[in-house]
């Protein structure tokens, strides 16, 4: 059985701050992997060259795989390893995954926006496939034979005239001596010729420690001589304590004293919120001793906010002008023509509000400040997060923070943000030893970086046809860049989620974003600012084919209008990324076709109460199609047993991983339309645990999902977020085909069905 | 001092009487597999085994404990039929909810050998995952229902 070699518990203090990897086994030389393969990869590009980097073959034949993505369930940390293991035409029972620590020579190592694949798939194979050419080219030298008379069959090199064979771990040592094949030198497989990559057998590389418990997460780390910490974090952002009192807490058996923490200064980035901590001998100490705390706390300005009036307020703002984000023809000026021609205007407002992440694992860390250096352990979606924030926070340099990065129990760009972490780092430096912080579930939820709440007004002005001539949209939220910055109130950076990219065949089109000013803190939530905006997009679209009586799938690919490639006004990154991945809408038609097909669209009878939803949205360059069949009972309860999703994600590595991704979007999709609302008073968060921020349970969930995965050589494209947008929208429309009532709002529990 | 057993072996607890049994499982005795998700009794992820039922770890206080027997997910033998057909089915995501879904999964097979759908829903409805593996775990509950008949 493979172990999760990168965490050891206890953690030894043998090695402190030494952190590195692969140490001991290794035969592939320094310059094994050539430094052109991080010259020009992009968001893989690693700052300078290391050697080892990414994988050594042991004289017994172990062959080490770095991963350099966190895993939270998507599958990261199987399928990069996945890729280097099939170029090297590696036994994949003889790989093992050693988790890298946070490190700028990986590159981004940030695990998030559904690009580890993506990003790194060249380069994966590159790794991989340098490394069997040396291996081919030693065996070849041993045999004294020509490299073209020898091939390789899983962790053996043969000479095919002869049939002789060598282990990889036999000539491992010899071609570590050999100087490294250039890029162009090196041939990559054929597609036909993959063992891994694209194959129904991969599974993930953790299953069994998963299902016996060995596993180990962030919650499970330690560290010799750690105490635990929990803290009272200021209610409102940007609280500091007036005073406290801590008396009744430090009487509770096993709490050892208090501390306090301070109060980031803004912007507040990724830094602790500060607050009070209680340090004990046990996680419920700690729990138990912040209960009796008294502390006062001083104002904020963000003690204004309110739910219920800041929804006005984005209404309001969603009603005016707003900066353009994208123009084509001229929308006024087809409004006033449809008004003209007795055309009919159609208009909508929709809100979302905000969400919290609740992994099943709240954050949590283990750190050690020690001589002006820390080590830290952490389920982190971002390890060079981790060390940049500690660095600021505590003014030291980053490279001297080494920061181990456990599996995480679940992220959903939560743990990105490693706010946590710099408080176990900062309360270490107080206490002279290493702390494990430990956040409640209500910490959790009330402390997050909150999926931003959203209000977007649509018009349409539609022809005889029903089909829109003008199509306006504008979107009001605030960005997730008032996280770094407290004067943003527009989401810029964010309009490639959905906005700035509508695939429709409309004329005359301009897309809007609003200003709005943020309270709490904002952040990543799978699939980010696509959840409202496909939400807003692909309702009105029913909308509009309703109002023109015409079938929703119809209607829909009418809407996408004919196969083209959709011209797209993207700067920067956006487009850049754009030449590799043109907006096609030949593949949103067909996983449209294939979600309708696979549904049975249009040919089940359907009765009282009883209806089916489609929307169709890319995200993360992955083109999804979702039908939704819902079942509103008497009471106005929504049931699902049925989801078809299609998904043309491109070139794929682990299909089974994916369609579990899908089947998982459409239940955090159920969460998020069903029940998700998070909401403040007084800045304050009125929700605190599952009871009332409640998510889907297995017998609220979709009964079925079937995931349909179109087969495509296109470059590989995101999977972890892409299901999630589609899911809220085809579920109200398909609430709408079985009630008459449109849902404008989430969570759909506002909406009364019966 | 409170007496009990824990995989089978013999344990004694003389800490807070109120301290929850998964406190004592993680931080005392390091079995680390069962996890903390809510200490509310809302989400199973602490899901463990008192004389063989499925019971809530993190608002079982230790004084409630006196004299009975544990079973965590390290006191399964691996691998039992259950955990086979996870790893076939391919349930898990992130993973950490599921040893809690599980170890609520053996019980509901002790009990029913061969559970309906919907059996199956009230039996896990109380686990929740965020990955959202709902349908796997309901497949795989069919099919070692299969194996252990």
């Amino acid at each position: 059985m493979k172990l999760i070699e990168n965490v050891s518990r206890p953690v030894s203090r043998r090695g402190f701050l030494h952190g590195a990897l692969l140490g001991g086994v290794f035969v592939l030389g320094a310059r094994f992997v050539p430094e052109p393969l991080w010259g020009a990869e992009g968001d893989a590009a690693a700052s300078s060259f290391e050697p080892n980097l990414w994988m050594s073959i042991a004289e017994d034949g172990t062959v080490t795989i770095v991963a350099h993505r966190s895993e939270m369930g998507c599958g990261s940390r199987t399928a990069l390893p996945l890729v280097v293991a099939d170029e090297l035409d590696a036994d994949w029972s003889k790989v093992k995954i050693e988790q890298a620590i946070g490190d700028p020579k990986y590159g981004s190592q940030d695990t998030d926006g559904s690009h580890s694949v993506r990003n790194n798939f060249d380069l994966m194979r590159q790794v991989g496939a340098t490394g069997r050419a040396m291996l081919i080219t030693a065996a070849a030298a041993q045999w004294g034979v020509s490299q073209k008379d020898c091939a390789t069959e899983p962790h053996f090199v043969v000479h095919r005239a002869s049939g002789r064979k060598l282990g990889y771990g036999e000539v491992a040592a010899a071609a570590a001596k050999l100087p490294v094949p250039k890029k162009e030198d090196v041939p990559l497989k054929i597609r036909s010729q993959w063992r891994y990559i694209g194959k129904e057998s991969n599974s993930l590389f953790d299953l069994p420690e998963i299902v016996t418990g060995k596993a180990i997460f962030g919650m499970d780390a330690t560290m010799p001589g750690m105490v635990y910490a929990s803290v009272e974090h200021p209610p409102v952002l940007g609280q500091k304590i007036k005073s406290y009192d801590d008396k009744a807490a430090l009487k509770v058996p096993g709490v050892q004293k208090t501390l306090t923490i301070e109060t980031f200064k803004p912007p507040h980035q990724f830094q602790p919120l500060g607050g009070v901590a209680v340090i004990a001998e046990n996680t419920y100490a700690a729990f138990k001793g912040r209960k009796s705390l008294k502390i006062e706390w001083d104002s904020s300005p963000h003690s204004v906010y309110n739910s219920g009036p800041f929804r006005k307020t984005l209404e309001a703002t969603s009603r005016q002008p707003a900066k353009v984000v994208r123009n084509v023809g001229d929308v006024d000026a087809a409004f006033v023509q449809s008004a003209k021609t007795g055309g009919k205007i159609i208009e909508a407002e929709y809100y979302t509000p905000h969400l919290a992440h609740v992994s099943m694992e709240p954050p949590v860390a283990v750190a050690e400040y020690r001589n002006g250096k820390v080590l830290a352990w952490a389920p982190t979606q971002n390890p060079q997060a981790v060390q940049e924030t500690i660095a600021s926070v505590l003014g030291i340099k980053k490279e001297d923070v080494i920061c181990h990065v456990t599996l995480l129990g679940g992220g959903f760009g939560r743990k990105s943000k490693p706010d946590q972490v710099a408080e176990a780092a900062v309360l270490s430096k107080q206490l002279g030893k290493p702390v494990k912080v430990v956040w409640s579930r209500e910490d959790d939820i009330r402390f997050d970086f909150f999926h931003s709440v959203a209000a977007m007004y649509m018009k349409a002005a539609v022809g005889p046809d029903g089909k829109p001539t003008a199509w306006l949209q504008r979107t009001v939220y605030p960005p997730i860049n008032s996280t770094f910055d407290t004067s943003a109130v527009y989401a810029d950076d964010e309009m490639g989620l959905g906005w700035n990219n509508l695939p429709f065949d409309i004329p005359n089109h301009r897309a809007e974003n609003g200003p709005a000013d943020f309270h709490v803190r904002i952040g990543w939530l799978r699939s980010v600012a696509n959840i409202y905006h496909a939400f807003a997009i692909h309702s009105f679209a029913d909308e509009l084919a309703k109002a023109a009586n015409k079938d929703s799938v119809q209607y829909l690919l009418d809407l996408i209008g004919p196969p083209r490639i959709v011209s797209l006004d993207l700067k920067g990154d956006e487009s850049e990324e754009a030449k590799n991945y043109p907006l096609d809408t030949t593949r949103l038609r067909r996983v449209v076709e294939i979600a309708a097909e696979k549904s049975g669209w249009g040919k089940k009878p359907m009765g009282k109460g009883h209806g089916m939803g489609i929307a169709a949205h890319r995200s993360f360059l992955t083109y999804v199609a979702t039908v939704v069949e819902v079942e509103v009972d008497s009471r106005g309860q929504v049931h699902i047993p049925n989801v078809w999703t299609a998904v043309d994600a491109g070139t794929i590595v682990s299909p089974d991983n994916i369609r579990n991704q899908f089947e998982g979007a459409a239940v955090f999709g159920t969460s998020l339309a069903l029940f998700g609302e998070i909401t403040a008073t007084n800045g304050a968060i009125d929700q605190s645990n599952f009871h009332n921020y409640q998510i889907a349970r297995m017998n609220r969930a979709p009964r079925h999902v079937a995931v349909h995965i179109v087969e495509s050589e296109a470059p590989p494209a995101g999977v972890g977020e892409p299901g999630v947008p589609p899911f809220a929208p085809a579920l109200c429309n398909a609430v709408f085909a079985a009630t008459g009532k449109r849902v404008r709002e989430l969570p759909l529990s506002k909406t009364k069905l019966v | 001092m409170i007496r009990f057993k824990v995989n089978g072996k013999e344990k004694t607890f003389d800490g807070d009487p109120d301290m929850p049994l998964l406190w004592y499982l993680r931080d005392v005795a390091q079995l680390t597999g069962t996890k903390y998700g809510c200490g509310m009794a809302l989400c199973g992820a602490c899901t463990v085994h008192q004389n063989g039922a499925a019971i809530r770890s993190c608002t079982t206080p230790m004084k409630e404990v006196s004299g009975a027997e544990i079973t965590t997910i390290e006191g399964i033998a691996p691998m039992h039929p259950v955990q086979k057909a996870w790893m076939e089915i391919r349930v898990p995501q992130c993973g950490y909810c599921q040893t809690g879904q599980i170890m609520q999964a053996i019980a509901l097979l002790k009990e029913n050998k061969n559970p309906s759908d919907q059996d199956i829903d009230t039996a896990m409805a109380g686990n929740l995952c965020r990955c959202g593996t709902y349908q796997r775990i309901r497949a795989t509950i069919h099919q070692a229902a299969k194996e252990t008949v």
